[in-house]
């Protein structure tokens, strides 16, 4: 087997209230260093973590929603979003935030790293998996 | 086969740490290698050595120790989620300005670049917890 791998990070639970997808972030931040194929997949509760105007004030937790946006800077831009889960929670793409990276290939041209995607989808995402880690 | 084994949850309150570790002792007892086992999120605590349990229970953090002795386990806790939740060893605690170390034996404490080591190097990374 070769060197690279790829890695999918499923998140699956809300940013606050555990410290799961906090904890995921850094995982994923400090994987970037070691130069393997990176998917995020966002799904259940985890779609929450990618919403727009998020607000710790009053439960004095830390936001860290903005790091998301530094994922294309560390080459994380296969960011997939389950469709179905954002239905359920009355959630479209507008309610996220709009994660982008800088494409070397194509004159640096900013592009979006996120992807709706389908059970289906997801599925196949799974099983292509390498290395996949649950939040 | 290569294993390495994550943990993510605590010992006592979620029975992960235990699964893993008779997996553990079973992929051993089969001839498999482990590669690493790696304490994330709560399964840090999973490191301490001032867990007392009651007598008739089983004390899931020395069975961590005793199965690394006899098999030369690399039991890496995450330092950052360790710093978190207090567990420390000797060099952590001085620079932290802490009293005390309270690592248990045979684990160590180092980055999550451990973890995704292991599942590049191993050829299936398992994870135990929620």
């Amino acid at each position: 087997m070769s060197d690279t791998k790829k890695f999918v990070y499923i998140n699956r639970k809300a940013p606050y209230g555990t410290v799961y997808a906090l904890e995921s972030l850094e995982v994923v931040l400090i994987g970037a260093a070691f130069e393997q194929e990176v998917q995020l997949v966002f799904v259940d509760d985890g779609v929450y973590q990618l919403t727009k105007g998020q607000d710790t004030d009053g439960i004095g937790m830390k936001n860290f929603s903005k790091t998301y946006s530094a994922l294309g800077d560390y080459d994380v831009n296969q960011i997939y979003v389950d469709e179905q889960s954002l239905k359920d929670r009355g959630l479209t793409m507008d309610d996220l935030q709009e994660l982008t990276y800088e494409d070397e290939d194509d004159d640096w041209a900013e592009k979006s790293s996120m992807k709706l995607v389908n059970r289906e989808q997801l599925a196949d995402l799974i099983s292509d998996a390498d290395v996949l880690l649950n939040f | 086969m290569k294993f390495a084994i994550q943990i993510n949850e605590g010992p006592f309150t979620h029975q992960a740490a235990d699964t893993a570790y008779q997996f553990t002792k079973a992929a051993l007892a089969n001839g498999h290698e482990i590669f690493r086992v790696f304490f994330y999120h709560d399964g840090v605590n999973n490191g301490t050595m001032y867990g007392v349990p009651p007598i008739d229970d089983r004390n899931v953090q020395q069975m961590w120790s005793e199965l690394a002795e006899e098999h030369d386990l690399d039991l890496v806790v995450c330092v950052a989620a360790a710093q978190r939740r207090g567990i420390m060893d000797e060099d952590e605690s001085k620079r932290h300005g802490k009293g005390a170390a309270n690592i248990a034996p045979k684990f160590r404490i180092s980055g999550l670049g451990q973890l995704i080591e292991a599942g590049i190097q191993a050829d299936r990374l398992l994870v135990f917890g929620d």
